[in-house]
């Protein structure tokens, strides 16, 4: 399984982060559910990229794979996770030592764990908690160097430096995020994998934290995994969005296009899930029904029982992700729906349908 | 035989028909925290008039920690309020006693945030909607039991109602869930629905279902809706009227289309422009700062003062009453008052718009080049 579709924009661009083929199954008896289905992502060096989809489609269960944090009984059973150092060097996560993969961690790749503002540890100082973080990678540096970094780290984040003798409690939900967004960036790592951020937060927070963020981006240059299921903020922040349904993606595209030119049925009903602040009220459906049920997937496109561009071939051909089958788009983009795939619809013995309009949206 | 549920055999309103169903009046809830020693109130709630009409929604939109919770609660009579009155159909309707407090809860009923947490999972959704019909509409039985049953899940939509009678919460999805949490409800046949960020915890694409069932509840019962959301552009789409909250008071109401585009208040304006719209990448109210006041001990005058571009020290002195700025529409804030001293009001895109995307700290940080080149160095060495 070599064909990976997103590659195409490797040739242009620098990978810093590459998944192939990442499956997951959670429980190890005979049945277990297979939640994450030979996924395939690239991150590019100084890109946001976002994913997005709705409780239960993997999203979480894809970066955690990927930095092998996956609690038990997530399994993965296949796939492979490039990380590409700036010196040139190339590692697969997945088969890195305990050693090498604790060296590797928070230096080349962080996390920001969803709900972060619960994750510090009550009883100890945040700064303290930083300086413990960094003398854990770096055991040359003195309590005191490291302080004094834990202070530029949490100016950086905007909290005046006289907070780190703080304890969590004296912070705010949002200075708490920001805390861990320091506390991420300590040892500079390339990638930043940004669990649902800021869904606890209110909307002022949130703009202030994504702005942050993307300050942040542009003058340390790391590369980031924004992972959240509000595509209205996404399109806002993403260079790059990947949308995630059923333990797949379905849509992998550049921000503006996923907003202006939705290939996929799905991520065109998503994005008619919100109603809008600005423009005329109009009436909005939502997607009707409800996400399937990993354990019990059904056979082809598991959109297909809540697809209103749903035919004959979806019950039976499992779609891939293939360039949409629109003239004139982007080639690096692609989706995993069999009306943009006529070839594989064809060669199963099916009648290809065309794409709607709807879904070839200029 | 079956429920009463249709808005004809309601009882008709005493008064006018313009009275609200559920009226709050100065309604006010401070709660005691701290220890013996050093007590301190949280001031929760400080003078809320609200009004919910039949047939109309009216949502209150506010952060987390705003009140609008605990205003919920209050209506609800969960919780007693400190000061004020709860006026339903113009009349008191404090409940002092546990039969009163039955006699509310039939005609003002509550939907909670979590479906998860608000239904029993050891019980069947029968048993779930047999016991409020029990509660609610007396000793039903057999055949009228059963086509209770089916009204109320056809009233969620949950069809086939076979499909979803016997089945536990846990075999239900998050919406389902919620669905049978608003059956429940209605099982009261109530006039009031309190709803209390009903979708916030659902999966994004089927939100818009229950917002489209609730408003369907609202145009065929009837009932008057109390929608409380963080969420402004949902407030848009639902509701007739919009209420914002902050730190406990409110700050701008009217019909939800002028709140939303021309929003009165600086801290509606925030709001508004702080939301995720990839329409207006421009509108940004950027660089805007600060957070929440503590409620234990609120600023003096206007609560958003510290965090206003505009505040003035009239505004840190005394507390803005509600002011009319429009067609039905109120805030409250100083500078739509005669007063001399008033703040001028500009736009907070203005305000905030012009400004970089980073803060005095951190564009102070990033013109410390020396810390900057801490960082690099300290790499060099962490790397060898």
């Amino acid at each position: 399984m070599s064909a990976v579709p997103v590659a195409p924009g490797r040739l242009t661009a620098d990978p810093v982060l590459e998944i192939r083929n990442l499956s997951v199954d959670y429980g190890y008896d005979e049945n277990p559910v297979h939640v994450l289905r030979q996924a395939s992502l690239t991150l590019n060096r100084g890109e946001v990229l976002g994913l997005a989809g709705e409780s239960g489609c993997g999203k979480s269960t894809l970066a955690y794979a990927a930095t092998r944090l996956l609690p038990p009984p997530g399994l993965i059973t296949g796939g492979q996770v490039l990380f590409h150092g700036r010196d040139g060097s190339t590692a697969d996560i997945l088969s890195m030592s305990d050693a090498e993969l604790r060296a590797s961690r928070w230096q080349d790749l962080a996390i920001v764990f969803q709900g972060a503002m619960n994750s510090l540890n009550p009883v100890f100082r945040v700064g303290r908690q930083i300086a413990d973080a960094i003398r854990a990678h770096r055991p040359s540096v003195s309590q005191k160097e490291a302080l004094e970094r834990a202070a530029d780290l949490l100016d950086m984040v905007g909290i005046s430096p006289d907070r780190l003798r703080a304890y969590p409690h004296q912070l705010s939900g949002g200075m708490r995020q920001r805390v861990m967004i320091a506390m991420a960036l300590a040892l500079d790592p390339q990638v930043l994998i940004m669990d649902e951020p800021t869904t606890a937060l209110d909307v002022v927070m949130q703009r202030q934290i994504v702005e942050q963020i993307a300050e942040l981006r542009d003058r340390l240059g790391f590369s980031v995994i924004f992972i959240t299921h509000d595509v209205s903020l996404l399109i806002e922040i993403a260079d790059r969005i990947a949308i995630m349904y059923a333990g797949e993606i379905v849509e992998d595209a550049t921000a503006q296009d996923v907003y202006r030119r939705p290939r996929h049925p799905y991520s065109n009903g998503l994005l008619h899930s919100f109603p809008p602040l600005r423009g005329p009220r109009r009436e909005l459906g939502g997607i009707p029904g409800s996400p399937p049920d990993l354990a019990r997937l059904p056979s082809g496109c598991p959109f297909r029982a809540r697809c209103p561009f749903v035919f004959d071939a979806c019950a039976h051909v499992q779609p891939e992700l293939v360039a949409p089958d629109v003239p004139g788009d982007d080639p690096r983009r692609s989706v995993a729906c069999l009306r943009h795939d006529p070839d594989r619809v064809a060669a199963a013995g099916f009648t290809p349908v065309p794409v709607p309009p709807e879904l070839a949206l200029r | 035989m079956t429920l009463p549920l249709s808005p004809d055999t309601r009882p008709a309103d005493p008064a006018a028909p313009d009275t609200p169903v559920l009226q709050a009046v100065d309604l006010r809830k401070h709660f005691v925290t701290g220890s013996f020693r050093r007590r301190a109130l949280v001031h929760a709630v400080d003078d809320v008039n609200l009004a919910l009409h039949r047939g109309r929604v009216v949502a209150l939109v506010g952060e987390s920690g705003s009140g609008k919770s605990t205003i919920a609660r209050l209506l609800s009579q969960l919780t007693p309020a400190t000061s004020g009155q709860i006026l339903l159909h113009g009349q008191d309707a404090t409940a002092r006693n546990r039969r009163a407090f039955r006699r509310y809860v039939r005609r003002v009923q509550m939907i909670f945030q979590d479906p998860f947490g608000s239904l029993n999972p050891v019980h069947t959704v029968r048993y779930t909607l047999t016991r409020s019909v029990r509660i609610h509409q007396g000793r039903l039985r057999g055949a009228d039991l059963e086509d209770a049953l089916t009204t109320l899940l056809e009233r969620v939509q949950l069809t086939p109602v076979e499909r979803y009678v016997d089945k536990f919460p846990h075999e239900l999805s998050g919406g389902q869930r919620q669905r049978v949490a608003i059956a429940r409800a209605l099982a009261a046949d109530p006039e009031v629905l309190l709803a209390d960020e009903p979708i916030s915890m659902l999966d994004v694409s089927i939100r818009l279902g229950i917002l489209n069932l609730l408003r369907d509840l609202r145009d065929r019962l009837q009932i008057a809706i109390l929608y409380i959301t963080h969420d402004i552009a949902s407030a848009r789409y639902f509701a007739d009227r919009t209420m914002v909250m902050y730190a406990g008071r409110i700050v701008e109401t009217g019909d939800s289309e002028s709140v939303t585009q021309d929003p009165k208040h600086p801290y509606t304006q925030l709001l508004v422009r702080s939301a995720p719209d990839p329409d207006d990448l421009d509108a940004r109210a950027r660089g805007a700062r600060g957070e929440a006041p503590s409620l234990v001990r609120p600023p003096s005058g206007c609560r958003f003062n510290p965090r206003c571009p505009f505040a003035v020290d009239l505004c840190r002195a005394e507390v803005p009453p509600l002011l009319a700025v429009g067609e039905e529409r109120e805030a409250a804030c100083w500078g739509y008052s005669d007063r001399p001293d008033r703040p001028r009001l500009g736009d907070v895109l203005d305000a905030y718009g012009e400004r970089p995307t980073i803060d005095v700290d951190l564009l102070h940080a990033s013109d410390d080049e020396a810390a900057v080149e801490t960082i690099t160095v300290e790499t060099k060495e962490g790397e060898r």
